[in-house]
C-alpha cells in the first residue's frame, strides 16, 4: 500500500476510498460485485445479498451499489441529503466468528484509527418490510456519527436464514466526508486530483440530484407508474409460475428474472411514495404487495442450484 | 466455602437490555442453586456492552444426602402399577421396598437415598438450559452451527464463558460444560480497543481487578458515578452546570467499558432555536448531555459526549467529530424549527382530514372538531372565554404537523405553545397546547389556566366517550390507549382547581358528538361514572383516604359532581373519626340489620312513615323527633354544601338511637307497634342517606 500515489489514497479522493474498501475485502475472500442494473432503494435489494442470503451454500461478495431514495432528494441544496447515493455492501454467509474484527480492520484501511477514534456499537435491529426480512445487529459509530450497518440477517425474504448471513453496508459518502473533512457532499474530491484536474461529487452529481428531485416530486408520471406497477407485479408472478420445472413445486428456473420484477415494482412504488400520489392507508398495501412478490420469489430461490441444499 | 464466577462474553449487548439481563442471570441461577438445596451467601451481578457477570459467594462445596420416602402402590395391585413404581424409585425389587399399614389397605413405600453431589457437577448441569434458555427481549443465531436447527439463540453472538468454582485461598476448578461449541473455562478479553489481549482469571476479586487493569469498569454503577462525577467537573471548570438525566445516564453506562467524558461546544447561532428542541437533539440522536449556565438557567453552546476510549490524542478527534454530527444535526433542526415558524398552526389543519385518529373514530380533523365543540361547551363552566378556549382547541393539536413534533414526538405541545407565541396568539390560547395534555399521571402538574383546563377536559373526555361508545374499554392490564390516566386527569383538573362541574351533562354531550357521526350507542353514559367513581377510589387509597367511603357516597345515586363527591367523602372521613360518628354508624348499621331480618321474615319492606299515635314509649318519641329535626338540618346543610354542618346535625341523631335501642324492643309482641317500629329505624336509614350510603361503609 505504501506505493499508492497520493491521489488514490482513501482520505484524499472518493473513488481511491471505494477501491480501498474493495481490495480489503476482496483480500478477505469476497468475490468483489459491480453494482446491480437496475434501480433500487439500498444494497440489500441486490440478488447477491436478498437471494444469496438463503440457502446453505457458502456465499462472500462485496459491491458497490448506487440506491435510489426518491423522497430523500432535496434538488441538490441539503448539505448530505441526496436522492442517489452509494452504499458499499458486503455480505459474508456463513457470519464468521470474527466479522467485527474484519470490520474495524475495513475502518482501517480507508484511514479510520481505532486508537484515535471513538467507534461504537450501538443497537439497531433491521427490519424491511417490503423484503420480508429482518435481522439484529447494530449501527456503527464513529465520533458520534452513524457510518455502517452491521446486521445478522435471521429471515429474508420471508425465508429463514439457515445459516445466517452478516452483512455490512457502509454510508459511502458520508463516511467519505468525515475521512476527507468536508460538511457538503457536493464537496467531496471525487478523483483526487488538484487544481483543474479536480473532479468533485457536485461536478458528477449535483446537476442530477435537482433534475430528479423537480422529476420525483413533481413531475413523474404517476399514471404510467400505477401501470409499471401493476405490471411488474404480475410478471412477477407469471414468471414465478412459469419457472417450477414440470409444473411441479420441486425445481424453479427463473428465480432471478422473476425477483427483478420484485425490484422494479419496490422502485415505482417509492417513485410514486415520493410524488406523494400513495395514502396512508394505501401506502401499506402496496408495501404488502411487494412483500408478498419477495416472499414468492425467496421460495422458488431455495428451489434452485444455487439456492437449495445440496 | 466456594464461590461462583460466571461470564458470559458476547458482542455488543443493547444498552436497555442489560441491567434486566443481569438480574436475569442472578435470578435463575441463585433460584436453581436453592432449588438444589445449595443455599448460598450472596450472589451479584454485573453487565458492560460486551459481558454479563455474576458471583455468587458462599455455596456448599456439596448437596447434603436426601431421604426421601415414596408411597407406592397398595398390596397386590396390578403388575403394571407395580413395575411403574419399580421404575420410578429405581428399586431392583419389591423386596427393596418396606410396608406401610394403613387401614384402608396396606401399601408399598421406597426409601429413596440421594448421596449429595458435588456442588461443581450439580452447576455444571444447571448452568447450560439457563444459558440457553435464556429470557432476553430479542434474540438471534449467527455463524456457522445457524445452518442446523436448535443452535444457541443469544442477544448478540457469545464468543467465551468463564465458569470458575472454588474457595478462596485454592486455584479454582472449572466448571466443565460447553454450549454450541464454547467450552466454559477461565479467559476473557478486556477493552476492545484498549487492552483487547486475552486475560486468565481465577476469581471474582481477580477478574474485577484484572479488568479494570484491562480498562473495562465492570460495575454499571461505578460507570454511571465515574459519567456523572466527570461530566459535573467538565461543565464547572467553565462555570457553567452540567443539566442532569437519569435516562441518558443510564443509556450511556450501557455504551461504554471505559467511560471517558469530553466536552464539546456548537455555534452560538443555534441558542435561537428553543432549548427544549437543542436538548432533544442531542440526547436523542447523539446520547450526549446539555449544559446550561447557572447565571441565566439557559443552555449554554457546550456539550458533554461520553466516549469509550482514552484516545492517543486526548480525545481531540473525537471531540471534532461529534462537534461535526451535532452542527449538522442542529443545522437540521435549526432549519425545521424556521421552516415551521413561516407556516401558521391553523393552515396545517387542513392535512388532519386524512389523518386517521382510530379507525372507528374517524380522522383527526373530526377530532379536533369535537374536541373545539366539547371545549366551547364546557368553558362556561370553568369560568373560560368561550372565544379563548374555541381558539385554544382549534389550534392544540396543530403542532403534530410541523417537523420539529415529527422529529421530535415527546416535544408535542410545548411546540405548539411556541409557535402559537411566534404568530401572536393570546397567552392563555398558546399555554393551552401544551397544558391540555396534562395532567399526565398522578404527579404531574395540574393546568390552573380556564381556558387550559377547558380544552384538557374537552380532549380527555372526548376521548373516554369515544373509545366508550365503541366499546373499547381498559380490561385488567390492557389500557392501550391510556383511558385510565384520561380519567385520573379529568378528576384531578376538577378536584385540585375545585371546579362544579356536571360530568354526566358533559360526557351525555361528548358522546352525542360520537352518535351523531355514527360511532357506536347513545346509552353507555351510565357506564362512564362508575370508571369515574372506580379511579377516584384508587386516587384516594394512593393518597390514604378511605375507598368505603366513595362507595357510600356514589350509592347514592346522581353524584356525577366529582367535588361534591370529594368533599362529602372528606366530611364523613371526619365525622366517622369522632365517637358520634362510630356509634351513628354502628347504630344505623343495627337498624339496617334488624331491617334486613324482618323484611327477609316478612318478605315486605317497611317504607312509608310511622304513626305518631302508635308510639308507646318515649324513646320513640325522642327519636322520631330527632330524625324530624336532624333530617331537615342536614338536608338543609347539604343544599348549602356545607357537610360538615351536615355530619354535625347526624351527630345528634346518635343518642336518640342509642337511647332507643337500650330501651325499646323493635319486635313486640303486638304487630302493629312492631310495623311502626321498623318503620321507624328505616327512618334512621333514610334520614343518614342525606350525606351517605351507611350500609357501604366498611367496619
Amino acid at each position: 500500500m505504501d506505493a499508492l500515489p497520493d491521489h488514490m489514497r482513501p482520505e484524499r479522493s472518493f473513488q481511491g476510498f471505494i477501491l480501498a474498501l474493495q481490495r480489503f475485502w476482496a483480500e478477505q475472500g469476497c468475490v468483489i460485485l459491480q453494482p446491480y442494473d437496475m434501480e433500487m432503494g439500498a444494497g440489500t435489494f441486490h440478488p447477491a445479498t436478498t437471494l444469496r442470503a438463503l440457502g446453505p451454500k457458502r456465499w462472500n461478495a462485496a459491491y458497490v451499489q448506487p440506491s435510489r431514495r426518491p423522497k430523500d432528494g432535496r434538488y441538490g441544496e441539503n448539505p448530505n441529503r441526496l436522492q442517489h447515493y452509494y452504499q458499499f455492501q458486503v455480505i459474508m454467509k456463513p457470519s464468521p466468528p470474527n466479522l467485527q474484527d474484519l470490520y474495524l480492520k475495513s475502518l482501517a484501511a480507508i484511514g479510520i484509527d481505532s486508537a484515535l477514534h471513538d467507534i461504537r456499537f450501538v443497537e439497531d435491529d433491521w427490519e424491511s418490510p417490503t423484503l420480508g426480512a429482518w435481522g439484529l445487529g447494530w449501527e456503527c459509530w464513529c465520533d458520534g456519527m452513524e457510518v455502517s450497518q452491521f446486521t445478522y440477517f435471521q429471515q429474508v425474504a420471508g425465508v429463514e436464514c439457515a445459516p445466517v448471513a452478516g452483512e455490512l453496508t457502509y454510508g459511502l459518502e458520508r463516511l467519505a466526508m468525515y475521512v476527507q473533512g468536508v460538511d457538503r457532499v457536493y464537496d467531496l474530491n471525487f478523483n483526487g486530483r488538484d487544481g483543474d484536474e479536480r473532479v468533485t461529487y457536485g461536478d458528477v452529481y449535483l446537476q442530477a440530484e435537482q433534475e430528479y428531485s423537480r422529476h420525483n416530486f413533481e413531475h413523474s408520471d404517476s399514471e404510467m407508474l400505477f401501470k409499471q406497477f401493476t405490471m411488474a407485479e404480475e410478471a412477477c408472478k407469471k414468471y414465478l409460475d412459469a419457472g417450477w420445472k414440470d409444473g411441479k413445486r420441486e425445481a424453479h428456473l427463473m428465480a432471478l428474472p422473476a425477483y427483478d420484477q420484485c425490484i422494479k415494482a419496490s422502485h415505482v412504488f417509492n417513485l410514486l411514495d415520493a410524488r406523494g400520489v400513495i395514502s396512508v392507508t394505501e401506502r401499506a398495501n402496496y408495501i404488502a404487495r411487494v412483500r408478498e412478490l419477495a416472499k414468492a420469489c425467496g421460495d422458488a430461490w431455495v428451489h434452485t442450484e444455487a439456492g437449495r441444499a445440496v | 466455602m466456594p464461590d461462583l464466577l460466571l461470564e458470559l462474553f458476547s458482542e455488543e449487548i443493547p444498552a436497555r437490555m442489560q441491567a434486566k439481563a443481569a438480574d436475569d442471570l442472578r435470578r435463575l441461577v441463585t433460584d436453581k442453586l436453592v432449588a438444589e438445596g445449595l443455599v448460598y451467601d450472596g450472589a451479584k451481578a454485573f453487565a458492560t456492552p460486551r459481558r454479563l457477570t455474576l458471583t455468587v459467594h458462599g455455596i456448599p462445596a456439596r448437596q447434603s444426602d436426601l431421604k426421601t420416602e415414596r408411597r407406592g402402590p397398595k398390596i397386590g395391585a396390578p403388575d403394571q402399577a407395580v413395575q411403574g413404581f419399580l421404575k420410578a424409585t429405581g428399586l431392583k425389587s419389591l423386596d427393596e421396598a418396606t410396608i406401610q399399614k394403613d387401614p384402608k389397605g396396606d401399601f408399598y413405600i421406597a426409601l429413596i437415598e440421594k448421596p449429595g453431589r458435588p456442588t461443581l457437577d450439580v452447576l455444571a448441569e444447571i448452568l447450560p438450559p439457563i444459558i440457553r434458555t435464556f429470557p432476553w427481549p430479542k434474540s438471534m443465531r449467527w455463524g456457522e452451527r445457524s445452518a442446523k436447527s436448535g443452535s444457541l439463540n443469544w442477544v448478540r453472538p457469545l464468543h467465551s464463558i468463564i465458569a470458575t468454582f472454588g474457595i478462596e485461598t485454592e486455584e479454582p476448578d472449572v466448571v466443565k460444560f460447553s454450549i454450541d461449541g464454547i467450552e466454559a473455562g477461565q479467559t476473557t478479553r478486556g477493552h476492545r480497543f484498549m487492552a483487547s489481549a486475552e486475560i486468565s482469571v481465577r476469581r471474582f476479586d481477580d477478574y474485577e481487578a484484572k479488568l479494570k487493569a484491562a480498562k473495562v469498569v465492570l460495575d454499571p454503577q461505578a460507570r454511571k458515578d465515574i459519567i456523572l462525577a466527570d461530566a459535573r467537573t467538565l461543565a464547572q471548570a467553565q462555570g457553567f452546570e452540567l443539566v442532569e438525566d437519569q435516562v441518558l445516564l443510564d443509556e450511556v453506562s450501557g455504551l461504554v467499558e471505559w467511560p471517558v467524558a469530553l466536552m464539546g461546544s456548537f455555534d452560538k447561532e443555534f441558542l435561537s432555536i428553543p432549548g427544549e428542541v437543542i436538548r432533544a437533539t442531542i440526547r436523542n440522536n447523539q446520547k450526549c448531555f446539555v449544559v446550561s449556565d447557572p447565571k441565566t438557567g439557559k443552555l449554554t453552546n457546550k456539550f458533554i459526549l461520553t466516549a469509550n476510549i482514552e484516545a492517543t490524542d486526548g480525545g481531540k478527534v473525537i471531540v471534532a467529530g461529534n462537534e461535526r454530527v451535532i452542527r449538522a444535526r442542529l443545522s437540521d433542526a435549526k432549519f425545521f424549527y424556521e421552516t415551521d415558524l413561516k407556516t401558521r398552526l391553523e393552515s396545517r389543519l387542513k392535512k388532519f382530514d386524512q389523518i386517521v385518529f382510530h379507525e372507528k373514530l374517524g380522522t383527526q380533523a373530526d377530532r379536533v372538531k369535537r374536541i373545539e365543540k366539547l371545549a366551547a361547551e364546557i368553558a362556561p363552566l370553568v369560568k373560560a372565554d368561550v372565544e379563548k378556549t374555541r381558539r385554544a382547541a382549534h389550534l392544540a393539536k396543530a403542532d403534530l404537523l410541523t417537523e420539529v413534533v415529527g422529529e421530535f414526538p415527546e416535544l408535542q405541545g410545548l411546540m405548539g405553545k411556541y409557535y402559537a407565541q411566534a404568530q401572536g396568539e393570546d397567552a392563555s390560547v398558546a399555554a393551552a397546547s401544551e397544558e391540555h395534555y396534562k395532567p399526565q399521571g398522578p404527579t404531574d402538574r395540574v393546568p390552573t389556566d380556564p381556558v387550559s383546563i377547558a380544552v384538557a377536559l374537552a380532549d380527555k373526555l372526548d376521548t373516554l366517550s369515544g373509545f366508550w361508545a365503541i366499546n373499547e374499554k381498559p380490561t385488567g392490564s390492557k389500557d392501550p390507549y391510556a383511558l385510565r390516566r384520561a380519567a385520573l386527569g379529568v378528576i384531578r383538573l376538577v378536584i385540585n382547581n375545585e371546579i362544579r362541574f356536571p360530568l354526566a351533562q358533559v360526557s351525555q354531550s361528548a358522546f352525542g358528538s360520537h352518535v351523531t357521526a355514527g360511532y357506536g350507542m347513545g346509552d353507555q353514559v351510565v357506564d362512564l361514572l362508575p370508571f369515574f367513581a372506580d379511579r377516584l377510589k384508587v386516587q384516594l387509597r394512593d393518597q390514604g383516604a378511605r375507598h368505603d367511603l366513595v362507595d357510600a357516597v356514589f350509592s347514592l345515586g346522581g353524584q356525577d359532581d366529582l367535588l361534591m363527591v370529594v368533599r362529602r367523602v372528606e366530611a364523613l372521613g371526619k365525622f366517622l373519626e369522632t365517637d358520634d360518628g362510630k356509634n351513628l354508624l354502628a347504630g344505623t348499621k343495627r337498624a339496617s340489620n334488624i331491617l334486613s331480618i324482618e323484611e327477609k321474615k316478612d318478605k315486605r319492606a317497611f317504607e312509608g312513615a310511622p304513626d305518631p299515635s302508635l308510639y308507646k314509649l318515649d324513646e320513640e318519641k325522642a327519636l322520631a323527633k330527632a330524625i324530624d329535626q336532624v333530617g331537615r338540618e342536614a338536608g338543609a346543610a347539604v343544599v348549602k354544601e356545607d357537610f360538615a354542618g351536615a355530619m354535625t346535625a347526624m351527630a345528634k341523631l346518635r343518642p336518640a338511637v342509642d337511647a332507643f335501642f337500650d330501651k325499646v324492643k323493635v319486635n313486640d309482641d303486638e304487630p302493629k307497634v312492631r310495623e311502626n317500629r321498623l318503620k321507624l329505624l328505616n327512618e334512621i336509614r333514610a334520614a343518614t342517606r342525606a350525606v351517605a350510603d351507611f350500609s357501604k361503609i366498611e367496619g
